[in-house]
């Protein structure tokens, strides 16, 4: 069975969430603190949180441990790495996605339902949706006001949009630029997400678009 | 060597500062004219180096700031 590793860090709180979905997707997860190594792993996911509380910039302590030099490597050799929210923050200020997160256009926090386009299908992570899709996921961020000197370079996977999938400013929480949520890597197999799929895993959740994000990561690494 | 070194970073020019723009409308309402507030970060500290430029301008790319969105200066004087 393959094995995913959910990093954490001081100041994580999404690992059990994660871990449960990653579960429920039908692989092994185990919790793996940040002084520890990931090999034996087929797979990575950083998960929500506030690590180091935040401080200097959302996810920018966390990006220099070293722990971090192991995870590049899997991305390098085409392994999954996810990152949600506070993930995608680290992945962001690690350099293995571009762009950064600011803080929200109106700076408070934000928790609540959003619509997202699938604008790209052709990740890992995204092989169970339609392309143009429109799915429903929490968020649940200070900081994931996405921003990127040239957006026509990015691989862009999630775009907020409204109810019918229409890219509107009104339906973009956060002031990112043309409403991206979630971004990969050229090769597909780095995904940062500022929605939480984690917390659209269960019927019970009020949505299960999210567990089919972690199903399509778990079939792929099995491949 | 030891030296006292203060690092300001900042947002590049054309970056919205949703902090700044709060704390200006803030202001504002409290009657004065005040526009385009900015809040940049601030850091004091001292290093021993032979090359603190050097270490400081490393410092800043790989932590303090993030060069795809921040500009940053730095002043260092010896400790005497």
């Amino acid at each position: 069975m393959v094995r995913f590793a959910v990093l954490v860090f001081p100041g994580t709180n999404c690992d059990f969430e994660t871990e449960k979905a990653i579960r429920k997707a039908g692989a092994e997860a185990e919790r793996v603190w940040y002084r520890n190594s990931l090999k034996d792993f087929d797979g990575v996911v950083l998960p929500g949180g506030f690590s180091y509380a935040d401080y200097l910039r959302a996810g920018a302590i966390a990006a220099r441990q070293e722990i971090m030099e192991e995870v590049k490597e899997f991305a390098n050799e085409g392994r999954p790495v996810l990152g949600i929210c506070n993930g995608f923050q680290i992945l962001t200020e690690a350099g293995l996605l571009p762009g950064a997160l600011r803080p929200n256009r109106i700076p408070r926090f934000l928790c609540r339902w959003v619509h997202l386009r699938v604008a790209d299908n052709g990740t890992p992570f995204t092989s169970l949706y339609e392309p143009g899709e429109v799915i429903r996921m929490p968020i649940a961020h200070g900081e994931g006001n996405y921003y990127v000197d040239d957006p026509s370079r990015v691989r862009i996977v999630f775009q907020y949009s409204d109810g019918e999938g229409n890219i509107t400013e009104e339906a973009n929480p956060n002031g990112s630029v043309l409403n991206i949520a979630a971004v990969a890597n050229e090769r597909g197999n780095v995904l940062g997400t500022m929605p939480h799929p984690e917390r659209a895993s269960d019927r019970f959740l009020g949505s299960e678009d999210g567990l089919r994000l972690f199903r399509g990561m778990v079939e792929w690494a099995r491949k | 060597m030891k030296w006292r070194v203060n690092v300001t970073v900042r947002l590049k020019e054309g970056l919205n500062d949703p902090e700044g723009r709060v704390i200006g409308k803030a202001l504002r309402n409290l009657g004065y004219a005040v526009e385009n507030l900015r809040v940049p970060k601030y850091f004091e500290f001292e290093l021993e180096s032979e090359s603190p430029e050097e270490e400081v301008e490393e410092m800043c790319r790989r932590l303090l700031a993030n060069p795809l969105i921040h500009s940053w200066e730095y002043r260092i004087e010896p400790v005497s």
